[in-house]
């Protein structure tokens, strides 16, 4: 294995160019050095100018997604090594505007999630005295997976749908409202029911399934959204049957 | 757009790197899910031609013996092969979808997604071979 790799870096600088350009970067490859790990070099030793998200370097907080060889990635969590000699292609993740180098814009997503209310929500609060909501971990597993949720993005930089028509609510925001939903705890469904039940919720999406393919946690998004379509025809077809709520 | 405008610190210039249009020319997974997409036409096309074939049917011998004339044009036979190549993808991809979607428990056990598409599958191969007895029984 090659001691040493090439990055080729998408750069941005708003200030003196109005198009991306590509840099290249010579870093060391040791065998346990991440992507991340690559562009902290750039940053220490290299060019102090290139500017990127991380933080943990352990695939928790999902901050340093990027674009690697074309595939959404959480750069602390993909090995230099793993492509050989290289060149390793490192782009800002797609579907967002850029901000400046790597660095994506993420408001558009921040404005989503809140939208789905990502909370347990409560008619009524029972008192404190008489304890905490229990679950049985049958009743946990019902949700677990969608609460791996990390809010990384890259599901949707893998979307088309959303790189099509950025009104649709996205994939990580659809799962973490399943997570909710499917909490036995929760009684907030049929709010956002309202929410998901729109075009731009689950009907804008087509099944592509890349979502789930890129997910470093495992969520499956794909199979939330598809398994909430179902849940929204049934409330609609009770709707239909029973406009009194069966009563 | 943005072009032009100068980069200001509260009026920053982002940049927003529009989709190609080939973009599902660009991933594998992609031009499946496009390929899955336009098989909904072979699914319209062999609704209208059992519609088709049931009005001529019931038009009387000749209608039908003149349907069945224009069922072994040359370019009516591709148009049915490829098409049913297609509804078969399209079922699969179906079948591949329905675990997702689909949460059964029995017993409080929720029940794997590999026995939700297996079932799938044998209800496919059921009514095949219930329509197959149906057609070929002398």
């Amino acid at each position: 294995m090659a001691d040493r790799i090439k990055l080729q870096v998408t750069r941005y600088r708003p200030e003196e160019e109005l198009e991306a350009t590509v840099q290249e970067y010579e870093v060391p490859c040791p065998k346990e050095w991440v992507v991340l790990d690559g562009l902290n070099y750039v940053k220490d030793h290299l060019d102090g100018t290139l500017s990127y998200r991380w933080s943990c370097r352990m695939g928790i907080c999902g901050s340093c997604g990027m674009t690697v060889n074309g595939e959404p990635k959480l750069t602390c969590a993909t090995f230099l090594s793993q492509y050989g000699g290289g060149p390793v292609r490192v782009e800002p993740l797609r579907n967002f505007p850029v901000i400046r180098d790597l660095v994506v814009d993420i408001g558009d997503f921040m404005k989503k999630l809140v939208k789905v209310k990502p909370w347990l929500v409560r008619a009524e609060e029972k008192p404190q005295s008489e304890g905490e909501y229990r679950q049985t971990p049958q009743e946990m597993d019902e949700y677990k997976q969608y609460s791996m949720c990390i809010n990384c993005m890259l599901c949707y930089a893998a979307c088309r749908i959303y790189g099509l028509d950025p009104t649709f609510i996205g994939p990580a925001a659809i799962a973490l409202a399943q997570r909710y939903n499917l909490d036995g705890r929760d009684q907030g469904a049929e709010e956002r029911l309202e929410i998901l039940s729109q075009h731009e919720g689950i009907w804008g999406c087509t099944f592509v399934g890349e979502c789930t393919e890129v997910c470093p946690k495992h969520v499956d998004p794909a199979g939330a959204i598809q398994r909430y379509k179902l849940t929204a025809a049934l409330e609609t077809v009770k709707a239909f049957v029973m406009p009194r709520g069966g009563t | 757009m943005t072009e032009g405008v100068p980069h200001t610190r509260h009026h920053p210039r982002w940049l927003r790197p529009r989709l190609s249009t080939y973009w599902w020319l660009q991933r594998r997974s992609y031009f499946a899910f496009i390929v899955r997409e336009l098989s909904s036409l072979a699914v319209a096309w062999f609704v209208f031609y059992l519609l088709a074939l049931i009005r001529a049917v019931s038009l009387g011998a000749m209608n039908y013996e003149r349907f069945l004339a224009w069922s072994r044009n040359p370019a009516i036979v591709v148009l049915n092969g490829v098409g049913f190549l297609l509804v078969v993808y399209h079922a699969i991809t179906w079948f591949k979808l329905a675990p997702q979607a689909m949460v059964v428990h029995v017993r409080g056990e929720r029940v794997p997604g590999v026995l939700i598409a297996a079932s799938n599958y044998a209800l496919w191969v059921v009514a095949t071979l219930a329509v197959a007895w149906l057609l070929l029984r002398t």
